[in-house]
């Protein structure tokens, strides 16, 4: 399993046992939470587990941000043999946006949790937070195939638990997660289907290992099979459009602290894994001669941004808004990978990151409504702007994010999307896109609209959200504002992640062998 | 006091009053107090500017880089320096129009009606100062939505609705086809800079220019070419100081100097009279010249009214840069200024009216002019200057245009202009006949006088500023020769 | 298509067979507790799969015998099975009892609040709720979709 550690022989410091020990601190706090038992300990556990892994993770993007990479080997066991982790621009990237968000959602949930969950389960709530954390990070960090699959069950099965979380304010919770239960496990399986044919063809499980053995492979029929396998069942964990069913439901009822982190986090680490596959184990040249991103990925990407857009706009609850809202911009993400270019990889990690903050002001927002108003259907939080001036003036900001007014970060990603359609020749996609956020006008205008023009609910509690909550929310909605003006942070990492994805496996393979030679002294 | 130094200070004290207002919510005469200083200091870094470098184009001031090549930069140029002149001088004038206006009509929410009054001005000069295309962009997005709640300012269905149609208009515009632009150019310049004479040519094929063109013309929906007008009239629900701001201050000049600016420095006028890609903008500005002429000759509520005679006189502008002629350039730069000093004098005066006598339609003022006579007065000086009759400022620009059609070779332009004279005669005119000339036998404004000092002195202040404007015409238009890239 | 193909790829066929049984009891059944049976088997399909591709033929038990030295030694002659697959099929077992169980509480607690493990039930008792949300909130588009 790939938590039972060794010391890696040839490893001395602490700095060279990062990879291993982001994911072993949020893995390890979660049992200890359980069996301390103390229902005050869980919540500064967890919070400081998250803190540690969000400098361990910023360690580790510093350390890979010139475009090198750490290949950590389990127990001493070199790949192929062994499971390696392995960090690179890409992942360190979403590893940081994990964990930061983790970091900045725990704060929020302290009093969120405390509402809307009763206290016997908050031991446990959080215990399954610092799961789903290790999860999602183990997802992202390792570099071995079937670990994937391990990692992404800890995850789902521990998001399970936690949409389920819901049901103490709204039965509904049960449903969504039981059918996010049977979605996510037909993914997972489908995804450990793609894997077997894979291993099958190749006979090795490490990724660099397997894309070097699946070069010229692109005609073979079971690979073909591992492909579409391997993208639709990430594709049910993304919600890639015609595969979103599970997605409105989990957030809409899951508790908002749940939501919060989910949408920041969940649908960005499967995409990806999504990308890692595509581009690190296939090759950009399989993937492209498949067809599958100009034909399949594309249309419906295009599909999603419209569809859902309108479906947002024409609903009463302001958390399933922001659920429909999510899948557009997913749609978004897949577009610039549909693209093909640097540019269009560059605007999808671009938009992986600001939409996770962007979310996750909007979702903490509806946290402080719900604490206030009860509800966040749109006659419930009528004029509650003005009650609550700071959740309010956060709404207005990740919402201009989410339009992608200039100024903030979902400009920025806007910004790429549109360069990438233009560097392409695809005109008209640009006018596509463009179009589509108008959509987004439409929705966001339309809560804005009622936050503060229209007359207070009577039963509503017209006072400011606590400080815990205004806090974090702010720190999103101040990152949303300096990553729209400061973009040196976020478009380094990103184009360098998108310049290694691009390249394929060449620089992977030549890395782990110069580690295994390494290892081997 | 180094050049950046008052460049970020005038755009910093608008932002600072923005929020003294917001904290000193409770005390009126503080918070009004500060903003009148903080406005007149405004104007003073910006006088404090044009003092220091004249017409002349300053070097970039860098903040920092957002995209490959595209920083967040202002300078100094003398088409932005005007207009930062405009705005800041005017905000002043606007400004104790509006302490008058807000108390003397007991409307509510003063705090956030004068802190985004703040934050709107603040936008106007980053987008004076701004030095490439993004800075720009991102202030006129400030300026749309920094002045959407004063649109929505009273909260009634109809004020929801207008404000509704004003943002929808404005940020559709400008994300759907503005921003596509922006990022087109970026894509074939690899600049956003302004550079005189354009930074397209050799980048963009011939068929494709008119397109781009047509991306930034439509984009740009602040300057109200028609079909995108429909924000101007919708907007009219706003207290009438917004309307004066909206009107001739910021926000449809910023619509206008954006234009400008892109004819001038993204694609260079030379570059536009070569291949007459603009040929069809200047139809269309044209067009609208003559159609919203024509409507607003059929409204009766007189801020409508105004507000048509606003999306005509933008397009005299527009139709200055579609020409692509020197003289046409200047013009439209002039006209900037001479149309903020005669439209703010109509809007004020109107808005005067409603304060002493909540009457909106022109058909209710018949004998007004008697009972409000510095009031009717003013109107019709700043009615004659929108005309655009001797001796008053409007008169120049109008000239100067003219001389920039014939430049062109586009004479049927002259006639278009006059035509939109004569209709501008047909529809201002009247109210002040109205006001003065037609005497009901019983006056029926029994105990109505006229409006409090603080109403009409600004107004009254401008109608002056019309006079005088005209008399300084010649050195606003040495003062902008630079931008057409002619020897001096 | 040979019988010889079909008879040399019948691990797949079963597997496929297997799979898509479960999976037609997932989409099909209202039931909840007979969608668990249906993953369960759907994913044991997976399991088969893994395991069959583990097999060679006429291999042995991977063990490798030692001498008195306790060094392994092995003979080249002897063709030995992949245990690869069967470990990582353990793990995958447990992934799959640890997602039964989990449904399986899921559903008590579903039970406990709808009364009903049905779908047709719950769907009949969710659109009401959404009726009722509909009437107090103003009507929204989409409903579960």
């Amino acid at each position: 399993m790939a938590t039972a550690v060794e010391v890696h022989h040839t490893a001395l410091t602490l700095r060279d046992h990062l990879p291993i020990l982001q994911i072993l601190i949020p893995f390890c706090t979660a049992p200890l939470i359980v069996f301390l038992g103390y229902r005050s300990l869980a919540w500064p556990m967890a919070f400081i587990s998250s803190l540690l892994s969000l400098i361990i993770a910023t360690m580790l993007l510093i350390q890979v941000s010139d475009g090198s990479y750490i290949s950590y080997h389990l127990g001493g066991w070199a790949p192929p043999v062994g499971i390696e982790y392995r960090v690179d621009a890409a992942n360190a990237f979403v590893l940081f946006l994990i964990s930061a968000t983790a970091t900045v959602v725990l704060p929020f949930a302290l009093s969120s949790v405390a509402h809307e969950i009763p206290c016997k389960n908050h031991a446990l709530f959080y215990a399954c937070f610092m799961l789903c954390v290790t999860g999602l990070m183990g997802v992202v960090i390792t570099g071995d195939a079937f670990n994937v699959f391990v990692f992404l069950e800890i995850s789902s099965l521990s998001t399970y638990v936690l949409v389920s979380q819901g049901s103490y304010r709204d039965k509904r919770a049960l449903t969504a997660a039981y059918d996010y239960l049977i979605m996510g496990t037909i993914g997972a399986t489908f995804f450990v289907i793609g894997i077997g044919l894979l291993y099958m063809t190749t006979g090795t499980l490490n990724m660099a290992d397997m894309a070097d053995r699946l070069v010229g492979q692109g005609g073979n029929r079971t690979v073909q099979a591992a492909f579409a396998f391997i993208v639709v069942g990430m594709g049910l964990k993304v919600a890639i459009y015609p595969l979103h069913l599970w997605l409105p439901s989990a957030y809409t009822y899951a508790p908002s602290a749940v939501t919060t982190f989910l949408a920041a986090t969940a649908t960005k680490a499967a995409i990806y894994v999504v990308l890692r596959f595509m581009f690190t184990v296939f090759q950009p040249d399989f993937v492209f001669d498949t067809h599958i991103l100009v034909w399949i990925i594309g249309p419906l990407a295009l599909l999603a941004m419209f569809a859902a857009s309108l479906i947002a706009i024409f609903q009463t609850d302001f958390k399933r808004m922001l659920a429909y809202s999510s899948i557009a911009q997913i749609g978004y993400m897949m577009l610039g990978i549909a693209m093909f270019s640097v540019t269009g990889l560059t605007a999808t990690m671009v938009h992986l990151f600001n939409h996770g903050i962007t979310k996750a002001v909007l979702f903490m927002a509806v946290g402080a409504l719900v604490l206030r108003a009860g509800s966040t259907f749109y006659d419930r939080i009528e004029g509650m702007g003005r009650a609550m001036p700071l959740t309010g003036a956060a709404i207005v900001i990740g919402g201009l994010s989410l339009i992608g007014v200039p100024g903030t970060a979902g400009f920025i990603s806007k910004w790429m999307l549109v360069q990438a359609a233009f560097e392409g020749g695809y005109w008209w996609l640009a006018l596509i896109i463009v179009a589509s956020s108008l959509l987004a006008v439409l929705y966001v205008w339309r809560v804005v609209e009622v936050l503060y023009l229209h007359t207070p609910h009577p039963d509503a509690t017209h006072t400011e959200a606590p400080l815990l909550m205004i806090v974090p929310m702010w720190i999103a909605a101040l990152a949303c504002l300096y990553f729209g003006l400061d973009t040196r942070f976020i478009l380094d990492a990103a184009s360098t992640a998108a310049d290694g994805l691009m390249a394929g496996s060449a620089g992977m393979s030549e890395i782990s062998s110069a580690a295994a030679a390494a290892a081997d002294h | 006091m180094e050049l950046s130094t008052l460049i970020f200070a005038s755009m910093v004290l608008p932002t600072l009053a923005m929020f003294a207002n917001l904290i000193f919510a409770k005390q009126a005469n503080l918070r009004d107090t500060i903003t009148f200083v903080a406005a007149l200091l405004t104007f003073a870094c910006v006088v404090a500017i044009a003092a220091k470098v004249g017409n002349t184009t300053t070097p970039q001031i860098v903040l920092f880089e957002v995209f490959a090549n595209v920083p967040i930069a202002f300078n100094v140029e003398p088409l932005g320096l005007l207009f930062a002149l405009v705005a800041s001088g005017l905000w002043i004038v606007t400004h104790i129009y509006a302490i008058g206006y807000m108390r003397g009509n007991n409307e509510s929410h003063h705090a956030r009606f004068f802190g985004c009054f703040a934050g709107a001005i603040a936008a106007a000069l980053g987008i004076a100062w701004s030095s490439n295309m993004f800075t720009l962009f991102l202030y006129y997005e400030i300026l749309t939505i920094s002045t959407y709640p004063l649109v929505a300012h009273k909260g009634t269905p109809e004020a929801i609705r207008g404000a509704r149609t004003y943002l929808g208009i404005l940020l559709g515009t400008s994300i759907a086809l503005q921003l596509t632009a922006v990022i087109w150019t970026y894509t074939l310049a690899g600049t956003l800079d302004f550079q005189l004479g354009g930074i397209l040519r050799d980048n963009i094929s011939p068929t494709l220019l008119p397109i781009l063109l047509a991306l930034y013309a439509f984009g740009i929906g602040k300057a109200a070419l028609m079909p995108f007008h429909r924000w101007l009239p919708a907007a009219m629900v706003a207290p009438t100081p917004v309307s004066a701001l909206l009107h001739a201050v910021a926000v449809v000049k910023a619509g206008v100097f954006t234009m400008l600016k892109v004819g001038v420095y993204i694609f260079g006028i030379d570059f536009l009279a070569e291949t007459g890609a603009s040929d069809w903008l200047m139809w269309l500005a044209a067009y609208t010249i003559i159609a919203s002429s024509v409507i607003a000759m059929q409204q009766d509520n007189l801020k409508k009214r105004l507000a048509y005679s606003t999306v005509s006189q933008l397009s005299y502008i527009t139709l200055g840069m579609a020409l692509a002629s020197q003289m046409a350039v200047v013009g439209g730069g002039v006209h900037i200024a001479m149309h903020a000093m005669g439209k703010i004098t109509l809007f004020m005066c109107a808005g005067a009216i409603y304060v002493a006598t909540h009457k909106t339609e022109i058909s209710q003022m018949t004998g007004l002019g008697r009972t409000m006579p510095i009031t009717f007065a003013a109107f019709g000086i700043g009615a004659l200057s929108i005309i655009g009759l001797p001796p008053l400022g409007g008169s120049w620009s109008k000239w100067l245009l003219m001389v920039g059609s014939a430049d062109a070779g586009h004479q049927i332009m002259i006639a278009v202009l006059m035509i939109s004279s004569l209709l501008n005669v047909a529809y201002l005119l009247p109210v002040i006949g109205r006001g003065f000339y037609r005497d009901d036998t019983a006056n029926p404004y029994t105990g109505i006088k006229e409006a409090p000092l603080f109403c009409w002195l600004p107004p009254a202040a401008t109608a002056i500023g019309c006079l005088i404007l005209f008399f300084t015409a010649g050195s606003i238009v040495d003062f902008l020769m630079p931008i057409t890239g002619l020897p001096q | 298509m040979t019988l010889e193909f079909f008879l040399g790829h019948v691990n797949y066929w079963l597997f496929i067979v297997l799979m898509m049984t479960g999976f037609y009891i997932v989409v099909s059944r209202g039931n909840y507790v007979k969608k668990i049976v249906g993953l369960n088997i759907f994913q044991v399909a997976v399991f088969m799969l893994y395991i069959s591709i583990g097999k060679v033929t006429g291999g042995t038990a991977p063990i490798f015998p030692t001498n008195s030295q306790g060094k392994i030694k092995i003979d080249p002659e002897i063709v030995y099975s992949n245990p690869l697959p069967h470990v990582l099929i353990l793990t995958a077992i447990v992934v799959g009892i640890a997602t039964t169980s989990l449904g399986l509480a899921l559903i008590i607690r579903i039970r406990e609040e709808y009364d009903t493990i049905e779908e047709d039930d719950i769907l009949e008792i969710e659109a009401a709720m959404a009726q009722a949300e509909n009437d107090e909130h103003g009507s929204a588009m989409g409903g579960r979709a």
